[in-house]
Order: C-alpha cells, then sequence, then structure tokens
C-alpha cells in the first residue's frame, strides 16, 4: 500500500512527532561530538540557558512568539493544502505596516489607539503582500511555492531600498529608521508583572507574546470551529468534494492566503514595536523559515505550534548561551538542528509512520 | 572609447556572475527534468562552497577543493534523493530542510575546524584558487579596443570552471536531446507511468537525475569559494540557488533559453553594481534594488503567463508510485 | 534487425497450443477477491474478447499477465511454456504487448520518440531512431498502421494516439497484444478503422485480446469469447455460436438480481425539467448532446448506460458541479443553468446529490462521520446558530442520521475511512435525504456497498419515492436500475437513445440499447457501419 499508514491519533499527533525529534535531535548531537564537544553537556548548557533564568526564559519565549506567528501563518495555508514559503517576506512588510504606523502615530496618539492600528497595519500588509501569490495560484496556477520564494527576495529588496532611500535616520550611516515614539513600544514583560507586584528579570518578551497566544486561540476557533474553518479545511483535503459541497476552492485559496500573510505580519509587532523600536534591515531574520519547521512539528494544529515555537525559541536562546560557553559551537549549530527537525519531522516522516503502523497493526491483531 | 571600456567590463563581469547560476540552473534543469522540483540548489552549492574551500584550505590544492565540493554535494543530493524518491516525502520540504541544515553547518564546521568565527582561512596560496587563465597575447591585445579589449577581457581571463561552464550548455542540450539517457529523462519528467510500462526504472532515472544536480552544484559551489572568492564566508550563497531556479523556469527548461535568462540574470546585477547613485539621462537614478528584484518579478511575471507562458515537466513534484 | 524485434517461435507452428494460456489465476486486493481460480486460452492467430461488467475483474486479470499486479497464486504460459511475469519488462520480452485504456505517451514527444522509449537500441539516438523510423514505416504498411512518425503525441487525435500504443507494441515484438477497453475513447468511424486493424494482425497470425464491456464489438470482431462475472469465468464460446442476448444474460447473471417491493408509482407534477443540455469536458469534447427529459414528483427515472456514455457529466451538470454549454436545468420556477447557482445554492432549492464516486467527491476522508454528516450544509443555520459551528448540534444530528439508517458502529467521532463501504454510504445518503429535498440525485447508489447495505438502501429510495420526491438514479448495475426505476432512459455516446416505462422494459431491450445495437423506429443507432464491416468477412 503507498497510501500513508493510519496510525492512532495519539500516536499520530504526540509519539510520532517525538520519534522524528529524537531522531533530529540524535543526529544534532552526533554533530556536536564531531565538533569535538560532548552532546550531553552541550544539551545540558541549551536546557538551563533556555529554561534556567527568568531572563533565558524571557528571551525563550520571546523568540517562540515570533515562531508563533509565522508557524500560525503556514499552518494555515497548509490547511488549504497550499505551502507558503513567503511568510519570511510576508512577515518583513507586514512588521513594514505596524513600523509605519509607529513611527507615524507613535509620539501624537495614545497607545491604546497606535496599538490597534498598528496591529491592524501589520497584518493588511502582510496580507496584502501574500495576495498576489495567492491570486496567481487561485486563478492562473501559478505554483505558489515558486512565486512566494520569488516573493521574499522582492521583500527584501523593496525594503533595503526603503530603509536604505525613504525611512533612514537623517544623518545615520546604517539602514535603520528613526525610533519609535514611547506611546508605540509593547510594554514589556518584566514591566508588566511589576506593575502587578512580581519581578521578573528583564528580558525583550512583550506584550506581542500575549497577543500571539491570543492569535493562536483566534486560529483555532476560526479553523476547527468555523464554518469558513470548516470550507478551508475541506479544500485542503479535497478539493473535489469543496466543489460538490458548493465550496468555491479558489475563494478559499486567496482567502486562506490573506490569513496567512496577516499571520506572518504579527511577527512586527513582537520585533519592532515589542523589542527594537525601529524599522531595521531583515527583522525577521529567518522566523519565516523556521515558521515551516515549527508548523511541520506541530502537526499545524495551534498547541502544537505553540510547544514547537517554545522548543524553537529555547533552541534560539539556548544556542546563543551555548554559543557563549562552548568555544567550538557557535549560534549556527541552531540552524542545523532547525534543519534536521524540518528534515525528520517533514521529508522523512515515512521513515518512521511504517514501522510504526506495523507495530500498531501487529498489536491490533492480537 | 571610456564607454566602450565600460560595456567590455560589465558584459566581463556578467559572465562571471553567470558562471555559478548557470552551473545551478542546468543542474535544476536535469533534475526537474525529471519531475523532482529542486529547491535545494541553494543548500548543495552553498555546502559545496564550504567543502571546497575547507578542502583546499587544509591541502593546498584547489583540485582537492573541487573533489571535495562534488563529494559533498553529491552527498547532499543522495539524502534528498532518499527522502523524495525511496520514502516519497514531500521535494519541497525536503529541499528546505537541506539548504537550512547546510547554512548551519557550514559556519558551524567552520568555527570547530578553522576558529575563525564559522569561514575558512583565506585561500591565498599558489594552487588554493583557480585563477584567471590568460589566453595568449591577451595583455597585448588589450591595448587595441576593439577587438583586443574584447579578447583580453571576454574571451581570456577567466578561471578554468568559467570555460566548462560554457562547454556544459550544448553538452547538455546534447545530453538531454540526442541522447538515450536525455529521452528517458524527458519522458520520466513527463509521463513516469509511461516509462514504467516501458519496462524502465522511475527510481533509477531519478536517482541519476538528482545526482547530477549534485555533480553540477558542486563544481558552482566550488566555484563561489575557490574561484570567484577566497574563501567560505557564511550564507555566501545569498539566495543563488534561488535565482538560478528562476532562471531555470525562466528559461523554460531548455538548456540555451535557461543560458539567455543566467546572462540577463547576472547582466542586471552587474549593471546594478555599475549604475549605484549613477544619474541616467531621462530616467534620473535607478534604485540598485529594483534592477536587483528585476529577475524574481520577471519570473514571476511569466509563472503567471503575462509574458509568454512556461510550462514545467508535467509530472514536476509528485511522488511516483505504481499503485496510482 | 535489433534483438528486441526477433519474433518468439511462430505461434502458427503447432495450432493446438495456445499463444497465451493463463492457469488458475487467482488473486485478492484485501477482502475483494478479484481473479478467482481463472483460467483462460488465447488460440494463436485469433482475435479472443473477454467480456464483463465493470469490477468483473477483466482488468485485474489483464494487468497480471501484463506485469502490474503479480497473482497470489497460478501459471501464465506462452506458446505453451511456462513464464515469470512480474514487470511490464519481462511480458515484453515474453511477447506480450499492452494498449491501456489511458493511454501510456509521453505528451509532448514525437510518434518516433515515443516508440522507441526504452527500445532506443544505443546510448545514441540517431541511429536507433533511424532504425526505428524504417522499421515503423515497413510495420505501417503491413498493417495499414499509418501515424505521421514525427507528429506530437498530444497533437494527435486519440485514434492516432492509440495507434500509436499498437504500434509501440508491435515494434517491442509483441505477439499476444492486449487491448483493454480500445473504444471506450474512439468514435465509430476511429473504432472501425481499429477494427480493420485488429483484423489484419490476426491474419498475420498475432493473437488479439479485447477487453470490453461493450457487445456489440464482441459480436462484430471476436472469434471466441470469455465471459467473466465476479471475478470467475462464467462461459467461453465461438462467437459465431453466440447471441448477444445469452451474452448479456450470461455477464449479468440471474442469480443476483434483487428484487425490491414498490408499489405502483404514481407521478405527480413535474419537479426538474432538463432542456437541451450540452455538456463538454474540460478539452472541450462534448459529453452530453442535447438532453430533454422531466422528473416528476413520486417516481424514480433510471439512467441507464455503459459507463462512460455521458451518465456522468449529466449527474454532475445537473448538481452544479459542472456548468452546460447549452441548456436549461428547472427547478422551482429558477433556471439553474441562466442563473448559475452553484451546488450550494442548488440544495438549498432542495436539490440534493448523492455523488457517484463517494470517496473522490461525496466524503473527506480524514474528517469524522460528523464532520462528513454536514458536508454541503455546513453553513446551515441549524449548525451555526451563531458566528461559530455548534458541535453539540453537528453530533446530535449525526447521530439521529446513524441511528435512522442504521450507520454501523454508531460512532460520529470515527474517522469516516474506518467505516465500511456501505455504511459509508448510508450516512451520505442520511446527509442528503434530511434535509427534505424535492429532488435526489443519486450517482451508484450501491457502489461497494455489501448485500445486505443494498437491500437497505433500495428500500430508502422507494420510501423516498412514494414520500413525493422525485429521484434520478444513473447505475452502471442494470439490476438496480430494472429493481428501483419507474421510467428508464437509455444513454449513449452523450445521448438519450431511448425511453421506456418499467413495465415495458427487459433486460435484453436495454442492454441492446446500451450497447447501441437496437433501433427503435427512427431512431438510427451510431454504430450500424461498425456492424456492416464486420459482416462480410466473418
Amino acid at each position: 500500500m503507498s497510501a500513508p499508514q493510519k496510525l492512532p491519533r495519539w500516536a499520530e499527533l504526540g509519539l510520532l512527532p517525538l520519534i522524528n525529534l529524537a531522531a533530529a535531535l540524535l543526529l544534532s548531537g552526533l554533530v556536536v561530538k564531531i565538533l569535538g564537544e560532548s552532546p550531553w553537556a552541550a544539551f545540558k548548557l541549551l536546557a538551563s540557558g533556555a529554561f534556567g533564568t527568568q531572563e533565558g526564559i524571557g528571551y525563550t519565549l520571546y523568540y517562540a512568539t515570533n515562531f508563533i506567528f509565522t508557524g500560525l501563518g503556514v499552518a494555515v495555508a497548509y490547511h488549504a493544502g497550499l505551502f507558503n514559503i513567503g511568510c519570511e517576506g510576508q512577515a518583513y512588510i507586514g512588521g513594514l505596516g505596524s513600523g509605519l504606523i509607529a513611527l507615524w502615530l507613535g509620539d501624537r496618539a495614545p497607545f491604546f489607539v497606535v496599538l490597534p492600528i498598528a496591529i491592524v497595519a501589520g497584518a493588511a500588509f502582510g496580507a496584502a503582500w501574500a495576495l498576489i501569490p495567492a491570486w496567481l495560484q487561485a486563478r492562473r496556477g501559478s505554483h505558489i511555492v515558486i512565486t512566494t520564494i520569488m516573493f521574499n527576495f522582492i521583500a527584501a529588496s523593496l525594503m533595503t531600498y526603503l530603509l536604505v532611500n525613504v525611512l533612514i535616520k537623517p544623518g545615520q550611516q546604517s539602514p535603520e529608521s528613526r525610533e519609535f515614539g514611547p506611546q508605540a513600544m509593547l510594554p514589556a514583560a518584566h514591566e508588566l508583572f511589576a506593575k502587578i507586584g512580581i519581578t521578573f528579570s528583564p528580558s525583550p518578551l512583550n506584550l506581542a507574546f500575549a497577543i500571539a497566544l491570543l492569535a493562536s486561540a483566534l486560529v483555532w476557533v476560526l479553523v476547527w470551529r468555523t464554518r469558513w474553518g470548516y470550507a478551508l479545511r475541506v479544500v485542503g483535503q479535497n478539493p473535489s468534494a469543496a466543489v460538490y459541497a458548493g465550496i468555491s476552492p479558489s475563494r478559499i485559496i486567496i482567502q486562506a492566503m490573506l490569513l496567512s500573510g496577516a499571520l506572518a505580519g504579527g511577527l512586527g509587532l513582537n520585533e519592532l514595536l515589542g523589542s527594537q523600536h525601529r524599522i531595521l534591515i531583515d527583522f525577521p531574520g529567518g522566523a519565516g523559515f523556521v515558521g515551516i519547521a515549527v508548523a511541520l512539528m506541530g502537526r499545524n494544529h495551534p498547541i502544537g505550534i505553540l510547544v514547537s515555537a517554545v522548543l524553537f525559541g529555547a533552541l534560539a536562546q539556548g544556542g546563543a548561551q551555548l554559543a557563549f560557553d562552548m568555544p567550538k559551537i557557535n549560534r549556527d549549530m541552531v540552524v542545523v538542528i532547525q534543519g534536521l527537525v524540518i528534515l525528520f519531522c517533514g521529508a522523512l516522516e515515512n521513515v518512521f509512520r511504517a514501522p510504526l503502523a506495523l507495530l500498531f497493526r501487529a498489536k491490533g491483531e492480537k | 572609447m571610456e564607454t566602450y571600456t565600460l560595456i567590455v567590463l560589465t558584459l566581463a563581469a556578467t559572465i562571471r556572475v553567470a558562471t555559478p547560476l548557470l552551473l545551478a540552473a542546468i543542474a535544476g534543469m536535469f533534475s526537474e527534468r525529471s519531475g523532482v522540483v529542486d529547491l535545494g540548489l541553494e543548500g548543495k552549492m552553498l555546502g559545496a562552497a564550504f567543502a571546497a574551500a575547507a578542502g583546499s584550505a587544509a591541502t593546498g590544492s584547489a583540485w582537492v577543493g573541487l573533489g571535495s565540493g562534488i563529494a559533498t554535494a553529491v552527498l547532499l543530493a543522495l539524502l534528498f534523493a532518499y527522502a523524495t524518491v525511496t520514502q516519497r516525502g514531500n521535494q519541497v520540504v525536503a529541499a528546505m530542510a537541506i539548504n537550512i541544515m547546510v547554512a548551519g553547518l557550514g559556519p558551524t564546521l567552520a568555527l570547530a575546524w578553522f576558529n575563525l568565527g564559522g569561514q575558512t582561512p583565506q585561500l591565498d596560496g599558489p594552487g588554493q584558487r583557480f585563477t584567471s587563465l590568460v589566453w595568449p597575447w591577451a595583455n597585448t591585445a588589450a591595448e587595441y579596443p576593439l577587438p583586443g579589449l574584447l579578447y583580453a577581457q571576454l574571451l581570456s581571463g577567466h578561471n578554468l570552471i568559467v570555460y566548462v561552464t560554457v562547454a556544459l550548455v550544448p553538452l547538455s542540450a546534447w545530453v538531454l536531446f540526442r541522447t538515450r539517457f536525455g529521452l528517458r529523462l524527458r519522458a520520466v519528467g513527463e509521463s513516469p507511468q509511461a516509462v514504467d510500462t516501458a519496462g524502465i526504472s522511475v527510481t533509477g532515472l531519478r536517482y541519476q537525475a538528482i545526482l547530477i544536480s549534485g555533480v553540477l552544484c558542486g563544481v558552482a559551489g566550488t566555484y563561489l569559494s575557490t574561484a570567484a572568492s577566497a574563501g567560505f564566508t557564511r550564507d555566501m550563497t545569498a539566495g543563488k540557488g534561488y535565482l538560478a531556479l528562476a532562471a531555470l523556469i525562466f528559461g523554460k527548461w531548455k538548456p540555451y533559453p535557461t543560458l539567455f535568462a543566467c546572462l540577463l540574470f547576472a547582466f542586471t546585477d552587474a549593471l546594478a553594481s555599475r549604475l549605484q547613485g549613477v544619474s541616467l539621462p531621462l530616467v534620473g537614478v535607478i534604485p540598485v534594488q529594483a534592477i536587483l528584484a528585476l529577475p524574481y518579478v520577471l519570473t514571476v511575471l511569466l509563472l503567471a503567463g503575462f509574458v509568454g507562458k512556461a510550462t514545467a515537466p508535467a509530472a514536476i513534484g509528485l511522488p511516483y508510485s505504481k499503485e496510482k | 534487425m535489433d534483438k528486441h524485434l526477433s519474433t518468439p517461435t511462430p505461434s502458427s507452428a503447432s495450432p493446438s497450443v495456445p499463444a497465451l494460456e493463463l492457469r488458475a489465476i487467482d488473486k485478492r486486493f484485501g477482502s475483494v477477491h478479484a481473479n478467482r481460480t481463472v483460467s483462460f486460452a488465447v488460440a494463436p492467430g485469433s482475435i479472443h474478447g473477454l467480456i464483463g461488467e465493470n469490477g468483473a475483474g477483466k482488468s485485474t486479470l489483464m494487468n497480471i499477465v501484463y506485469g502490474f499486479h503479480r497473482a497470489d497464486s497460478g501459471e501464465i504460459r506462452v506458446n505453451g511454456r511456462s513464464v515469470e511475469i512480474t514487470s511490464p519488462q519481462e511480458a515484453i520480452a515474453a511477447g506480450i504487448g499492452m494498449v491501456h485504456q489511458h493511454f501510456m505517451l509521453v505528451e509532448n514527444f514525437t510518434v518516433l520518440e515515443n516508440v522507441v522509449l526504452g527500445v532506443e537500441g544505443g546510448a545514441l539516438l540517431a541511429g536507433g531512431l533511424a532504425r526505428a523510423r524504417t522499421e515503423l514505416e515497413r510495420l505501417a504498411r503491413d498493417y495499414a498502421l499509418d501515424v505521421p512518425l514525427d507528429a506530437v503525441v498530444s497533437e494527435l487525435p486519440v485514434g492516432l494516439q492509440q495507434r500509436v500504443e499498437i504500434l509501440k507494441a508491435l515494434y517491442r515484438g509483441a505477439q499476444i497484444l492486449i487491448l483493454d477497453e480500445p473504444t471506450a475513447v474512439l468514435t465509430p468511424q476511429e473504432a472501425d478503422a481499429l477494427f480493420r486493424m485488429l483484423r489484419r494482425l490476426r491474419d498475420e497470425g498475432k493473437s488479439v485480446v479485447l477487453v470490453t464491456h461493450k457487445l456489440r464489438e464482441i459480436m462484430a470482431i471476436t472469434d471466441r469469447v470469455t465471459v467473466m462475472r465476479q471475478g470467475a469465468i462464467v462461459a467461453e464460446v465461438a462467437t459465431a455460436t453466440t447471441s448477444p442476448r445469452e451474452l448479456a444474460e450470461k455477464m449479468v447473471g440471474r442469480a443476483v438480481l434483487l428484487r425490491v417491493d414498490k408499489s405502483l408509482a404514481q407521478p405527480g407534477a413535474t419537479l426538474l425539467a432538463v432542456r437541451d443540455l450540452d455538456v463538454r469536458d474540460r478539452l472541450g469534447v462534448a459529453r452530453v448532446k442535447g438532453v430533454s427529459f422531466d422528473l416528476r414528483a413520486g417516481e424514480i427515472v433510471g439512467l441507464a448506460g455503459v459507463s462512460g456514455n455521458g451518465q456522468s457529466e449529466l449527474l454532475e451538470a445537473l448538481a452544479g458541479i459542472r456548468f452546460p454549454t447549452r441548456g436549461s436545468i428547472t427547478l422551482q420556477n429558477h433556471d439553474l443553468i441562466r442563473e448559475r447557482l452553484d451546488p450550494r445554492q442548488r440544495r438549498a432549492l432542495g436539490l440534493a446529490h448523492v455523488p457517484e464516486d463517494r470517496l473522490r467527491m461525496g466524503v473527506v476522508a480524514n474528517f469524522s462521520a460528523e464532520d462528513n454528516a454536514i458536508l454541503g450544509y455546513h453553513d446551515r443555520a441549524t449548525y451555526n446558530p451563531g458566528a461559530l459551528l455548534d458541535r453539540a448540534a453537528i453530533r446530535a444530528a449525526c447521530e439521529g442520521k446513524m441511528a435512522a439508517h442504521d450507520v454501523r458502529p454508531p460512532m460520529p467521532s470515527l474517522r469516516i475511512s474506518a467505516f465500511s463501504g456501505g455504511n459509508q454510504q448510508k450516512l451520505v445518503l442520511a446527509r442528503e435525504i434530511d434535509v427534505d429535498p424535492r429532488v435526489l440525485l443519486i450517482g451508484q447508489p450501491t457502489r461497494g456497498v455489501d448485500i445486505g447495505a443494498i437491500e437497505f438502501i433500495h428500500k430508502k429510495l422507494v420510501a423516498l419515492r412514494d414520500a413525493g420526491k422525485a429521484l434520478l438514479i444513473v447505475s452502471v448495475e442494470l439490476d438496480e436500475i430494472l429493481g428501483l426505476a419507474d421510467r428508464i432512459l437509455v444513454m449513449n455516446a452523450g445521448e438519450i437513445v431511448g425511453e421506456l416505462l418499467r413495465a415495458d422494459a427487459t433486460e435484453e431491450k436495454i442492454g441492446l440499447m446500451m450497447a447501441g445495437i437496437d433501433s427503435r423506429a427512427g431512431f438510427s443507432p451510431p454504430t450500424e457501419s461498425g456492424l456492416k464491416s464486420a459482416l462480410p468477412q466473418t
């Protein structure tokens, strides 16, 4: 049988991703070994760097926030049967939207006015950047994988142009905008905690994390609890059945991509309004691609995405610690692990599925 | 006279930029013609760039560098083939995984082996790089503007890989359209069922195609780190693999049009650096970024069917299984 | 001459030895017993028909011969020698060629390139192509198989593409040629040309196996015919000694006829009126031509026909999945075509649809039963009291449907693919009739459904009729049509070629209409030429 073997739900959603993750980590450990360091020591350093201190946890969740936004973006498109590789570009342009609002209103409107407008602008810009590939896929059949890759590069060129020529703070060398006004800065977690009397070490973790959690909940409701989400999943699973049911696949494809781009656009809230407080070159920093890994490992479900986003956040933060403490290892090791996770959770997932399915069948027949 | 020199120099730069693009695009042509989407050009090139620089730095021989570059890219191609052909995994996901993994692995290994912050040592010893081959009398010829400069700058003065790449275009066209292997390769990308019923192994053909892609990406990566520059730096492919893919699509998966697309894309690159801040008559200053984004915009327009029509091999992206 | 062109032992040497012989071939796919100890022999220099209904096991048997499937047990002999065939390559080496129903051609290759693919005769193409050209020109002369060798296949008409497939087989030295439903895609004229060609091949000493479910082809061209039913061989006779009627009876079999108890229909007002409907497929080929009929309240209309004669396209056009190029469909004073109503809007007008291919269209395999039970009705207020889906209401609705239609196991959260075909179909039917539609379109009501469920479904359909619904049933099972329908429409080549009241209908009459043999007054079968050309020579 060539059809992907069926596993019990808990094994499909829990066991298989764990096995795949274990395989990726095992191979990563091997790389660490080759580098001449102890994998176990590296693992401990990584874990303690990510979760050992309040500051570490703060950073971990701060990185995770980016990955939640892009992971959700990839997942929503995936439910419509689309592979959106363009979250990087959509996050970049989406962040521009939020950033422009922040630059414009940051010192002339109150925070509670700026924030919603910035959120809407980020979502709108991100969605707009996804619209053209979506439209081309739905109406002209242009392969969305290729067009979104092209749009990542076009976004990068556009942003470089804007930052170098338009947004750059006058009299400055590096291509960055001026700093946002105070009303456009999302409060940091330690500030918020301080207000209710809890002391928490300073870190870039900020309100955007809560917004990301909210977005996850909204995605869950939208995909699994509304008629639109139902239609979305029908299109992704069986386009013929969608047509039969009176659902227009091309309309759903466009809508799903708009939502996908909008979610990716949320990254700017965390990275720009929450942490950098200015628009700068390449602020998504590959989070759009990490989103692919996060969505794959999280099985495109918001809860799975949360868990794997935190895991990748921990990798990013713990990796920094690792690079600091082990001279033979730098932060690029984290990227290696990300790649291996995508490899095992995505491309090679059938390697373990087949034996696992056999195992379950053997058990079932007993 | 001044303009003329400028044009010749820009064209010479175009050739240098086009070389790795063309190598990667032809690599992609083989795998995509067999029905496998090759987003992994970037990763294979980057892996080879690192291995070539490391090999050359360790042994002092560019040829060892070339060997290790090719070997590395072929290994990555094997991994890709195993995931996508044998395991029938998603081709896009597998390629992205390899690209991301290699992007991290290069600097990681470089740091561990050379301790230079993720780079390889500067390749400045004799024989560590593929250097320009100066043709006979080129220096003398350069004195005479019209044919001389053309001879000295365009024909002469490139390294071995450039010349090999130029020869590769007619060679791959010949393989694709004049040999049994080419016929089968084109067939398997269009209709694996037809190939299967004709008693030919679909798996075998796709493995061969992906391995060829590996070899050529290996050469392309070697060019980047041991010919175009003197060592490996982080993310030194900088999207050239994707640009090559765009060129391949723009060239409609055919050798000569792909050559043209690579030259066009490389020319925009060379032009962009020449036009930086230069005010042109009528249009004024063209933003460099606009020129750099041009290849991607053109490719999207082509894919949308607004500029001609690019028809991909019919079976591209689909894992083959007999049952279906 | 190339070695791959060398001819196996001349088959005319000993006429008693069959060119191809299958001994006790047995094959199961999971729970389906596709071939039950089938033994089958083809004499050299003959055209042998293999006939049976859809799903009788003909294609499986031939795919075993061509090495696509492996038999569980049994033996294949070619010219008296036992051969092991595990791949197409080995079949080719044994002198067996096959023309598949869906052509195995590389569309953007030339004819010549397609023919040499796999037998290029060297690493370089030039020499091989030149030799192939000479050889093909000879074959074309010998068998009247003219094809422009340098034309690109996709630009050739279907009949010529089929010729390329035959040339491929002959070029590989085939002595035994299997054709799977070769006329399914051909016009009558093209079919005639094919038959002339096949006779020529037979006269040259080749053996031909013609797999079909069309009686007229069997009668027109074969020397012997083997009838398959439900995976087994039920008859083998010389064509000259049999009749279409006898073959039709054997194909369908008396034993499987299911009786449905029902009273006489009391047709009421017309609920759905179809006029002059034309439907074209994606390639612009006309699939439904000028179809007109009425569906009235309280009647079941059966649409009979050999599959591929436009029934599916007609059904999908009525349901709103395809848009016709001409004509009108009137339901509740709405012209569904002019107003371009989609399936959802048609459902709102009371038009329900059980699709022919359940797994392709009727259900989402990965969804739970309860999610499948709202497909097409997911945006109704019942399930959407506010902005959100009411999961409890969805579950309750599914439980209700499962209880009323005896769907087992009654577990709404279970994935639909875990249910048997019969229970899936009962749920789909429940989904479509629980909304109390006026008109119900049902494609293949009992395809892939076990006997128990068949009876249940048939009773339901009759009950719906008695409740005043109008039902249109498309089925390739003639029994089903005869058992259920009050009125029968017969389709052939996209047109309605006959209409019979149940009382006047016999299996034979319908069967012959389906096969295009019978002609009513004023109706000239499109197939006459095929018969004429067949007669003088046989």
